[in-house]
């Protein structure tokens, strides 16, 4: 991790400075004047993000709230390659991101288990399309599935899984290909607050084993506080950033700093930015 | 076994141990029905002796022919529905009304476009089955959660690829529906239209016995089709039940 960040007894609270002003070296993926409009047959068009400049540094843990309808996941589809912005542009690594870029994983909301294969072959599906022989597709699969706590339902469907494993597969399907950047669209929203905090734990593991850049969106502003190393706060639709919170928080962390002063402080100070978009979003509604 | 397969079980024996008695006493004349009992005997004796060892595999053939056509044809018929949006809009309506139209109405025309035999019994048999098909295909296509598809793209999918290894799989419990229902239309379609439209198979044979006063080879044909549709259905079911067990989420 190339990031030095100060220590949980003394995180620093700042905004940070101007994202713009993320050294060359460290941009990982960039958003430069990014627009997203819709524009649905036969219905008006809807401006849903930007024009948003966001910069990921390599190897960071990066979260993003807003109001809902923000355009936050729109955000991350055009991050994915998923959607192509109206307007700026996107890259990764250098490059303009056009199509799914080799090295993006992505775990969604929904469950996007395979309902029809084992929970090994669900987490090896991806990893079996490479080149990569057959030992090392079973060396990493097993690594996955042993990192993420499924050793015991290997074989098992994910039909016979709790919600929280399922997501537990996406996220191990994920690992296996070694992404580089991982993309998280509210990965833990359909699940209760005990377990959300438990699989913050597994994420802050995850990244800090990979040292891939993640890039979170969710709607708890106690799951950002916690798991990042910044908290992007968007408006209400069109998305924008409306501001950028370091959190200060040291790499090896877990879901115990949530009974820290600061980690109150920080949630706090989400809120306060975030109120005022929420009423928006509420009385557009 | 579970308690309702017990209870199924029981509903079904004791409603043949009713009849049994009551063929055995008399309270049924045997010009009208036979004892279950000299059903089984009667099946077992046009087995052994093989009567109508013809007749059993020609209806079986056209019943597995009608299935395999309906299925293939349905499937790819409602794959070119579902992705043709226009389309789909215009015939939906027809293909919710279809089943209201009395299909063996139409036997003229397939005899003059077929003749008398396995070729016209097949079409009305298919025509029967394929829109039980054609609708399971349009419910599994619909009913494939668009975040896998949003993971196809991620993974790098190609078109071939994802219909193959996402969307088919996907789709499979309720395209299984279909084949189920396939085969029930299949069996109808074949066995009633061998009444009319056949020189050979179990329908005709049955009619033959009926018109001959062959209670008892009548019956025995008539036990035949029954344990057979029931055994076929049993093993769909089975792994009808077992896929969508697969898609509880």
């Amino acid at each position: 991790m190339s990031l030095v960040r100060s220590s949980l007894a003394e995180p620093s609270l700042t905004v940070s400075e101007p994202i713009t002003m993320v050294p060359e070296d460290d941009h990982h993926a960039r958003l430069v004047d990014v627009t997203r409009v819709f524009t649905p047959r036969g219905r008006p068009s809807v401006h849903a993000l930007g024009p948003v400049d966001l910069d990921l540094r390599r190897g960071e843990f990066f979260s993003v709230v807003g109001p809902s309808g923000c355009g936050k996941s729109t955000l991350l589809d055009v991050l994915a390659g998923l959607s192509a912005p109206t307007e700026g542009r996107a890259e990764f690594e250098g490059q303009p991101i056009k199509g799914v870029p080799p090295g993006v994983g992505v775990v969604f909301q929904e469950d996007a288990s395979f309902p029809w294969l084992t929970v090994r072959d669900n987490v090896a599906f991806g990893l079996k399309r490479t080149e990569v022989d057959a030992a090392e597709v079973k060396r990493r699969v097993d690594y996955a599935i042993g990192f993420m706590g499924l050793k015991s339902f290997a074989d098992a469907y994910p039909a016979q899984l709790s919600g929280g494993m399922r997501q537990r597969v996406c996220i191990a399907r994920t690992l296996v290909m070694q992404p580089r950047l991982i993309l998280l669209d509210e990965p833990f929203g359909a699940l209760d607050q005990q377990t959300r905090l438990l699989m913050g734990d597994e994420l802050l593991r995850l990244w800090r084993e990979t040292g891939a850049t993640v890039l979170l969106i969710t709607h708890a502003l106690d799951e950002a506080a916690m798991l990042s190393d910044r908290v992007g706060v968007m408006s209400a639709r069109p998305g924008l950033f409306i501001d950028i919170l370091d959190t200060g928080w040291p790499d090896e962390r877990d879901s115990r700093i949530v009974s820290h002063p600061r980690f109150g402080e920080l949630t706090a100070r989400l809120w306060d930015r975030l109120r005022e978009e929420s009423l928006k979003h509420l009385n557009n509604d | 076994m579970t308690r309702e397969g017990i209870i199924r079980l029981a509903v079904v024996v004791v409603a043949v141990a009713a009849l049994e008695a009551a063929c055995r006493l008399g309270a049924i004349s045997p010009t009208v029905l036979i004892a279950p009992s000299a059903m089984v005997d009667s099946l077992w004796d046009i087995l052994v002796a093989g009567t109508h060892t013809e007749d059993i595999f020609v209806s079986f053939v056209d019943v597995l022919a009608s299935t395999a056509i309906a299925v293939v044809l349905g499937f790819l018929v409602g794959v070119v529905i579902h992705a043709w949006p226009a389309l789909r809009a215009a015939v939906e309506p027809l293909l919710a009304s279809y089943y209201a139209v009395p299909t063996f109405m139409f036997y003229p025309v397939f005899i003059i476009l077929f003749g008398v035999g396995s070729g016209a019994i097949v079409a009305i048999a298919v025509l029967l089955a394929i829109v039980s098909m054609i609708s399971a295909t349009l419910t599994g296509l619909d009913r494939i959660p668009p975040v896998l598809g949003k993971t196809a793209r991620i993974l790098r999918l190609g078109p071939v690829e994802r219909a193959l290894k996402i969307s088919l799989p996907a789709a499979l419990p309720h395209l299984f529906t279909g084949v189920k229902l396939s085969v029930a239309y299949a069996f109808i379609g074949v066995i009633a239209s061998e009444f009319i439209l056949s020189g050979a198979g179990v329908g005709y044979a049955i009619a033959y016995a009926y018109n001959n006063f062959e209670n008892r080879t009548m019956y025995g044909l008539m036990l035949l089709i029954v344990v057979a549709v029931t055994v076929v259905n049993t093993l769909l079911d089975t792994i009808d039940r077992r896929l969508q067990a697969r898609l509880r989420r």
